[in-house]
């Protein structure tokens, strides 16, 4: 490899020649957590209490204690966060090696189909369709889910919690079949609160995203914006965990690297 | 009759608001011990064990006979033998309130007493006497009259040692549950004007909120317990218009401690109720204090519901009742701060509520509506304590009488 990619990278970050796009949600309180039934744990919200801000607790500097769940907010899963991947070796965010955080995207757009139906599923008919319009999903890559969600936070339509479950997109078992195992794909980049469909507890097999993913050893990001504003293909993904000693998953900055004129 | 109240006008921005000032604070220990029954509701006197006369004003030993004095509770029946109106006076709260009537009861219970006058009650009448809590929490005699007049909750001198809801603007601080929705139609229709009736996750629907939002009078606002700066937001909003806060927030999980308890649900009850509940205080009481003597719409009362189990602990909820107990101190303490700027400080004790987390407790369990109706039977009497039903009563009876054996067979 040439001694010159990383300085190029450098100029080209310098230029704008390659932007850096967020894909980060803000942790705050008022960001939505996944429900579940009520009689399960359930995830903590974002908190933060002020220990200073220049006053008698610190007269010269600003800082907060802050909680949350492993998963709230946008997010890292691991694959120790399912049963599916209890077992594989290096499964929690601090044994996952550094060089895996780092990975091209591709990004599939289902935001049309989303939108016409809340409850549309990605399946692996539709992978194959796509894949003659576009072209063969590369291996070694994340597969970024584009379905606008992001657009819906701050409003109940993001969780879309109805009184029969959630309600938002996501793949069924065939179609995480194809990705993990023909396409070799990193893991599933979303949107939405969960890799899997809002009403995946009653797939059979029930929550695909994340049994097969996790079950071999695939990672899962969730609650992302602006996946919009990537190329379909091209985009560079660094998403890092905190190295959380045995964790399941973490909260953590998601940026992309495109390439192009600087916006 | 007493003149009705009035719906109060819009504050004049030019009149500087009447500081609340609280009556003369330091009194003996004998005088706090009948406080503390007088913030139940009772009305106690001291009677000799010796030669069993009542006697009044509180002393430590009996004053005809110096034997030892035990608190009984007493007849209420008095007649009113003399009255006199003060029209001056060196003590602030009083100055602020003249002109102010007093008379000389003869206690159906055999002493005389200075005792504060209803508007409808003078020289002669047969009252009834209520032990009260005045602004500072100190315990004083009140001359009701003994039949039911119109409009009498709205006598202007009751209702300093009152905390009635009529025509005041209140905060409830949890609307998601049968007791927060409970509670505020329970106020409306006790004549508050407003219901702020808080939300910790507007984005979320619950049980019978297209109802209560519907209801006239109810103010939906966001507002989580768990969430510093939600409370900052509200009050930096509504803090000078809130006359009275009720929390009805409570997290009930059943557990143990060794066995059987859940840690997760430890922490998510000591934050909802614990540091909830200061992060509240912290948010809402300076202002209630800054108002608590506002003219007819002032400031009143800060309110907090509890399980009775705080008192004792509780096999197979450990935790929840651990929740309770800090939740109780914490009262406690607030309830001595606030004492000293004129509001009240009222604790709503409950049994298991009849909800979705005591399924598995047998009945009796405690009624949203029971609560409600605590609630506002603690407001329009000044009561610092009551229990919402029988559970909690018997608890509590149980606790005075024998707190180390309750707390042993509430654990059993």
């Amino acid at each position: 490899m040439s001694k010159t990619v990383l300085a190029d990278l450098a100029v080209a970050l310098a230029t704008g020649q390659v932007r850096v796009i967020d894909l980060t949600n803000t942790l705050s309180p008022d960001f939505p957590v996944i429900v579940l039934p009520a009689e399960f744990g359930q995830c903590a919200p974002f908190r933060m209490e002020k220990l200073s801000r220049y006053d008698a607790d610190g007269p010269a500097w600003y800082w907060n204690n802050i909680s949350m769940n492993e998963h709230t907010g946008t997010h890292f899963d691991a694959p120790a966060h399912w049963v599916t991947g209890k077992d594989l070796p290096s499964n929690t965010v601090d044994a996952i090696p550094a060089q895996d955080f780092v990975a091209p995207a591709v990004v599939i757009d289902i935001s049309a189909e989303s939108a016409a139906d809340a409850d549309f599923v990605l399946t692996r008919e539709f992978l194959e369709n796509w894949e003659t319009e576009h072209g063969t999903i590369p291996p070694d890559h994340w597969i970024a889910l584009r379905t606008d969600w992001y657009k819906r936070v701050g409003t109940p339509e993001y969780l879309n919690l109805l009184e029969d479950g959630a309600h938002s997109p996501g793949p069924d078992a065939g179609a995480v079949e194809f990705l993990v195992h023909d396409r070799k794909c990193v893991g599933l980049a979303v949107e939405t609160v969960g890799t899997d469909a809002g009403q995946a507890s009653t797939f059979n097999p029930p929550l695909p995203a994340h049994s097969i993913l996790h079950g071999n050893g695939r990672f899962g990001l969730q609650c992302l914006t602006n996946l919009d504003k990537l190329p379909t293909f091209g985009a560079i993904i660094v998403a890092c965990p905190l190295k959380i000693e045995g964790g399941s998953g973490s909260p953590l900055r998601v940026v992309a690297l495109v390439e192009g004129e600087a916006a | 009759m007493s003149e009705p109240l009035t719906p109060p006008k819009r504050k004049d921005p030019l009149v500087v608001t009447r500081a609340g000032h609280v009556p003369p604070a330091l009194r003996s220990r004998a005088a706090t011990a009948m406080a503390a029954r007088a913030g139940l509701g009772r009305f106690v006197l001291q009677v000799c064990d010796d030669c069993a006369r009542a006697t009044y004003p509180q002393r430590d030993r009996c004053p005809f006979c110096w034997g030892e004095l035990r608190w009984q509770d007493q007849p209420d029946g008095a007649v009113i033998e003399a009255e006199t109106t003060i029209r001056s006076s060196i003590d602030l709260f009083f100055k602020d309130h003249l002109p102010w009537r007093v008379g000389s009861a003869r206690l159906d219970a055999g002493p005389m007493a200075t005792v504060h006058l209803h508007g409808d009650v003078g020289q002669g009448d047969r009252v009834k006497i209520e032990l009260k809590l005045d602004r500072s929490g100190n315990p004083a005699l009140f001359a009701m009259p003994e039949k039911e007049t119109p409009h009498m909750a709205d006598d202007p001198q009751l209702r300093v040692f009152t905390a009635d809801p009529k025509y005041r603007r209140v905060l409830v601080t949890d609307g998601r549950t049968a007791t927060g929705q409970a509670v505020a139609e329970a106020l409306l229709k006790a004549g508050a004007k407003t219901v702020f009736l808080g939300n910790a996750d507007p984005l979320m629907r619950y049980p019978g909120q297209d109802r209560i939002e519907a209801t006239a009078g109810i103010e939906p606002v966001r507002l989580s317990l768990t969430d510093t700066r939600s409370i900052e937001a509200l009050a930096g909003q509504l803090g000078g218009r809130v006359d009275i806060v009720v929390n009805t927030a409570q997290f009930s999980r059943q557990g143990g401690v060794g066995f059987g308890g859940n840690l997760n649900d430890l922490q998510s009850g000591l934050d909802l109720e614990v540091t909830g509940l200061m992060r509240l205080a912290q948010g809402f009481a300076p202002a209630l204090s800054g108002r608590s003597d506002d003219g007819d719409r002032s400031a009143a009362a800060f309110v907090d519901i509890a399980s009775i189990h705080g008192l004792t602990g509780r096999a197979g909820f450990a935790g929840s009742s651990a929740a309770a107990a800090a939740r109780l101190s914490l009262l406690a303490s607030l309830r001595g701060e606030m004492a000293r700027t004129g509001i009240r400080v009222i604790s709503v004790l409950t049994g298991p509520v009849d909800d979705g987390w005591h399924q598995n407790v047998p009945p009796p369990k405690t009624a949203p509506a029971q609560i409600a109706r605590a609630v506002v039977t603690a407001l329009q009497q000044g009561q610092e304590t009551i229990c919402a039903d029988e559970v909690a009563k018997d608890v509590l009876t149980r606790w005075q009488d024998d707190p180390l054996l309750t707390i042993r067979e509430e654990n059993k």
